[in-house]
């Protein structure tokens, strides 16, 4: 596919005018006559029995119309749904958008006030009296896996499920055993992902209104489609019951990829008040009771000769679920299962995964979700073995990857990969970096014990986009599809509105979506309008997620309009006269071929929606719908390079110099992805550096503002120099890979391996995350004191 | 985010809200001041605080603003950080302040938060208590017994507590003028924009290659502001070099009593005030 007028254009985003002149419709700006406010009363304690409530002082301040306990409304709020039982014994507790009998979290809803204001349903939280009994609670991972203290009264263990692939089983490749038994080399490490909070820009917000026959919700939400069918199926309600609404929705992460309590709560409380209910969260409750990410313990080995080669991986997988399953929360190591083997061409990999329950807000989808987890481990295991080695990271990365002429490549742990080249985007990664140049200045200042220590951190990394095709996500026992809808509709006057399944919040969907149409019928930019997020209008659709928009929801889109062509041709030909197969198309006009005779899309419109002179049998629609099911995933890859500063003195990291080649394929807008890619690492450096949800032992959320929880901000990060390599998809039609996710794969690792190549001289060999200044200087201190020698 | 309710009054002279809190202190009311509000109204928002009634110290006249007053400064307790950070007779003849002042925050805080209102608030964290200290200024307090004078050494009394009693008024605080001496205010934080988790403030008076005076004030290393006094006297005297300065410094940790939180431990914060005060002092002297 070559690039047009359209395609490859850095055009501004048409969605921005509004949202930066304040013309922006959020939910929270929703207000409906008679609207009332909720406001949550939620547990302190991160696992207590309820022993009873006592909400008569409530119910009787100024205001409050309603108070909602679990009891109250235990026999119509269902379990909120866990889509992906990875194994047909999985274990979860039942989850109950408000608690009925336990907690095991804090921040569990126990009780919901609906009164007039939000200033007086907030007034009445304070006097809902509820009566806990203590229950112990276990928030340490590794601990809870020994199932000494239970994270649920009800469950007889911690674990929900163990999940195993192993490469010699499933005739993907060979036994890792016997790889490990006759490893020249073996490297083995425990690595660990904190807990991270998505940390969206727009706190969850959610309308209600019961009035009339339907059930409209408007919520901050990456999934209205999804959220529809949940809601239905949760609550009872007949599916064609229920409209959707996602608005404007600022920011997700994949932390608005859930179906939430508090959505949950807001229909029933709008059902037994019968008036328009609205609950908008603060964002101390958000990053309480949100979901989180990440959180796993990562126990590896690596199997290689002595020359670099890597024969083997072992990944033993600890993940904390939190207490409950949430949407995808159990299916979330298992998008990492397939990923640890990443670019490289090990022959034996064996992943086990055990899925375990703590006392703390539970986990679920963060961008990236469990790729970004096996991204940093494959890359932090190739760092320890190319130390171990003595070699250049770069070299055992060289060594083991597929090269481009190896392409499709069936990977160990059963993908094919259709295209790549990280020959390429790691030469010019390499280039743009100065690799040679900045070895010599960390040469020099180890020489000199420059106080200020230089790293060089590497990082490559491959991942699997366009989620899904539909018969993996069977095979996986996810409980939908994968494929994307879209709806070309052609206007009167020749105008063209785009409805697509795949619901926007933030990244830009209108805008490459105009390109993607504007090219291919040859209509301007402007003339192109896109409809999203109601599903009453985009009745069809699986929403946003795993950057899969534009490889899915995108050829959904391009099939819809290369219907619209085919409808047109007919009309076309019956107005010019001429015969079907002599009209071309091209550029906004039918032309007959061999002759100037032609007409426009614009004139076809017309005479469609006319319909004086069509041909008989005609209906006269040049509409068009098409749902695409991809046949296999995409797979972007990017090399990442980090000149990471060390100031031994004082722990503090800096970042010098940050590079990053991507090969996203064919680029519809690279504006749009230049602004994923630079969120996308921020998010990373965030997890290397600064973010982690911390818990007390008592299980009371310590970043609970973000006074604590440290989100970077622009003078915390580097001026990125980004590249690009194109090597274009072959699993779609555009050639298009996805671009959401990679930044935030590749740059954790890419960091934490520079700031131990800064400090591994004097000793250093591990930094958990995030690489704080104080445990970066308290390793140093360690070192100091064993001598180097672990 | 929706504070509990609350009575609001907004006098307009120093006396009009000292009776103001009498009257709402004799009701039994529990009354707030406000400043700039940026510590008060998170705290009321997140319902740590919910007094009856706040008392704004906006309107009343004469409370903001930098005079020259002989060999010292007069600040008023209502003037704005962005102020003390720009404000020429600062810049010239306590530059510490001003350049504490700029590292408050964002410049959005800096407007509306105030001197005053961050000396009162006491935070061990704040980024002007230290260098308040380490001046030796004098705080104005207005009171039901008329005006009283405090001393630096005296105001701040722990966590959170000054000598402005109940009732008290903070107006304006004197500070000394430290003409032609070096100054700086080396803060520590794990991104740009986040509270101290150690600095150092730090006043020299460089005599010919000697340091003839030194004054350093020490940020969250204990629960109030301290002033590194065996720093001090190790450098008073001494050679302006950065070797003498360095084992000056090693001395940065002793009398103080850190906390320890998620941006590090009393260890970790011990080891830093010496490596600030070195890099505070080496700045100060123009190294
Ligand atoms: C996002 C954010 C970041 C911040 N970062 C920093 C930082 O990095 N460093 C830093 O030092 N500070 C920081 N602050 C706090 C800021 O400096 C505040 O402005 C300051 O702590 C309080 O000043 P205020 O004028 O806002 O006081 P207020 O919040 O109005 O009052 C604070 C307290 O002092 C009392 N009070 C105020 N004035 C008087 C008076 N004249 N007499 C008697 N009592 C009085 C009030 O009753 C109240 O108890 C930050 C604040 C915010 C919101």
């Amino acid at each position: 596919m070559t690039a047009t007028a359209e395609i490859g254009k850095a055009r501004l985003r048409k969605e921005d005018r509004h949202l930066v002149t304040g013309r922006s419709r959020f939910t929270d700006n929703m207000v409906l006559p008679g609207m009332l406010h909720l406001a949550m009363v939620r547990s302190p304690y991160a696992h207590a029995k309820i022993t009873a409530i006592d909400t008569a002082a409530a119910k009787s301040s100024p205001g409050v119309m309603a108070v909602l306990t679990g009891a109250d409304v235990a026999g119509e709020q269902g379990s909120l749904p866990n889509a992906w039982p990875i194994t047909p014994d999985q274990k979860a507790p039942a989850h109950g958008a408000i608690a009925v009998e336990e907690v095991a979290f804090a921040g569990e809803v126990v009780a919901v006030i609906v009164a007039r204001s939000a200033a007086a349903a907030r007034d009445a939280v304070e006097l809902v009296d509820v009566s806990y009994e203590e229950l112990p609670v276990v928030m340490d991972l590794e601990e809870a896996f020994t199932d000494k203290v239970l994270a649920h009264t009800a469950l007889e263990s911690n674990l929900s499920a163990t999940w195993v692939f192993d490469s010699a089983e499933a005739g993907t490749g060979s036994s890792v055993q016997d790889a490990i038994d006759n490893a020249e080399v073996l490297i083995e490490r425990t690595l660990y992902q904190q807990r991270l909070i998505p940390a969206f820009m727009e706190p969850r917000s959610t309308v209600v209104d019961p009035t009339g026959e339907q059930i409209t919700m408007w919520s901050a939400t990456q999934i209205p489609h999804i959220l529809r069918l949940m809601l239905a199926l949760t609550l009872g309600i007949p599916e064609s019951k229920v409209r959707v609404i996602a608005p404007d929705v600022g920011g997700g992460f994949g932390g608005k990829l859930q179906v939430t309590p508090e959505e949950v709560i807001t229909v029933l409380a709008a059902r037994h008040t019968g008036k328009p209910c609205k609950y908008t969260e603060t964002r101390s409750e958000s990053l309480q009771a949100g979901h989180h990410g990440r959180a796993q313990v990562q126990r590896l080995k690596l199997s290689a000769r002595k020359d670099g080669t890597v024969t083997g991986l072992s990944v033993n997988l600890l993940a904390d679920m939190g207490a409950y399953l949430g949407l995808v929360t159990s299916g979330i190591p298992i998008l990492g299962a397939f990923m640890y083997n990443s670019i490289y061409k090990f022959p034996a990999y064996r992943f086990e995964c055990h899925n375990i329950f703590t006392n703390k807000t539970w986990t679920d989808a963060y961008r990236g979700a469990g790729r970004p987890e096996a991204t940093f481990a494959i890359e932090r295991m190739m760092d320890e073995l190319a130390t171990e080695l003595g070699m250049d990271p770069l070299a055992v990365r060289e060594k083991n990857w597929i090269r481009h002429e190896e392409f499709p490549f069936t990977t160990v742990a059963g993908l094919e990969y259709d295209t790549g080249n990280y020959e390429a985007a790691t030469a010019k990664a390499v280039d743009l970096f100065d690799y040679q140049g900045l070895r010599a200045e960390q040469k020099r200042r180890r020489d000199a014990n420059d106080p200020v220590q230089l790293g060089i951190g590497v990082s490559t990394f491959t991942e699997m986009c366009g989620l899904a095709p539909s018969r993996v996500l069977g095979s996986l026992s996810y409980g939908a599809g994968g494929w994307e809808h879209a709806q070309v509709r052609v206007l009167p006057t020749g105008n063209i509105e785009v409805v697509t399944g795949s619901s926007a919040h933030g990244q830009g969907h209108e805008t490459a979506w105009s390109q993607l149409v504007a090219d291919r019928l040859g209509v301007p930019f402007e003339n192109v309008e896109v409809l999203h997020g109601d599903t009453q209008i985009s009745q069809r659709g699986l929403d946003t997620y795993g950057s899969r928009s534009l490889t899915v929801g995108g050829m959904a889109v391009l099939a819809a309009a290369d219907k619209v062509i085919e409808k047109a041709k007919v009309v076309a030909a019956h107005l010019m006269e001429a015969s079907e197969a002599d009209i071309e198309f091209a550029a906004g006009s039918f032309t007959v071929k061999g002759t100037d005779q032609s007409t426009t899309l614009g004139e076809i419109a017309l005479a469609t929606f006319a319909a004086h002179n069509l041909p008989d049998g005609f209906e006269p629609n040049l509409d068009s719908d098409a749902t695409f099911d991809p046949v296999n995933f995409s797979y972007p890859h990017g090399t990442h390079l980090a000149a990471i500063e060390v100031d031994t003195e004082t722990g503090h990291v800096g970042i010098l110099k940050y590079v990053c080649v991507d090969d996203v394929g064919v680029v519809v807008n690279p504006l749009l992805v230049e602004g994923q890619v630079h969120g996308g690492l921020a998010q990373g450096i965030a997890q290397a550096l600064y973010e982690e949800a911390a818990y007390d032992d008592a299980g009371t959320l310590v970043t609970g503002s973000f006074v604590d929880y440290l989100v970077p901000s622009a003078p915390d990060l580097p001026h990125y120099i980004t590249g690009r390599t194109e090597t274009p998809a072959t699993s779609n039609q555009l050639g298009a890979k996805g671009v959401g996710e990679a930044g935030t794969i590749a740059s954790t690792p890419a960091i934490v391996n520079g700031v131990l190549d800064a400090v591994r001289h004097l000793g250093v060999r591990d930094i958990k995350m995030p690489c704080t200044p104080s445990r970066v200087w308290h390793a140093l201190q360690d070192a100091k004191t064993t001598g180097g020698v672990q | 985010m929706i504070p509990s309710a609350f009575d609001y009054a907004a006098p307009s002279t120093v006396e009009e809200a000292l009776g103001l809190l009498a009257a709402a202190d004799a009701a039994g009311d529990d009354v707030k001041l406000l400043a700039g509000g940026q510590s008060l109204l998170p705290v009321m928002k997140l319902r740590l605080a919910d007094p009856s009634m706040v008392v704004d110290l906006g309107r009343v006249a004469g409370l903001s603003g930098v005079t020259d007053d002989g060999d010292s400064l007069l600040i008023g307790a209502m003037t704005p950080h962005h102020v003390v950070a720009t404000d020429p007779l600062i810049a010239r003849h306590v530059p510490l302040l001003a350049q504490a002042a700029a590292t408050v925050a964002d410049p959005q805080v800096r407007h509306r938060g105030t001197f005053g209102g961050a000396l009162v608030h006491a935070d061990p964290a704040g980024d002007l208590p230290a260098p308040v200290l380490a001046t030796g200024a004098t705080f104005m307090i207005a009171g039901p017994g008329g005006q009283r004078t405090v001393d630096a050494a005296d105001f701040f009394e722990g966590y959170f507590t000054t000598a402005v009693a109940e009732g008290e008024i903070l107006t304006a605080i004197r500070v000394p003028k430290y003409t032609g001496w070096g100054s700086h205010y080396e803060k520590f934080t794990r991104v740009a924009q986040q509270w101290s988790i150690v600095a150092v403030a730090a006043q020299v008076r460089v005599e010919g290659g000697t340091i003839a005076e030194a004054r350093i004030g020490l940020t969250n290393m204990a629960s109030t502001p301290l002033r590194a006094t065996a720093v001090e006297a190790a450098l008073a005297g001494g050679a302006a070099t950065a070797d003498a300065i360095a084992a000056a410094a090693a001395h940065a940790a002793e009398g103080t009593d850190p906390a320890s939180d998620l941006n590090g431990d009393a260890a970790y914060r011990a080891h830093l005030a010496q490596v600030l005060t070195k890099r505070a002092v080496l700045a100060a002297v123009g190294l």
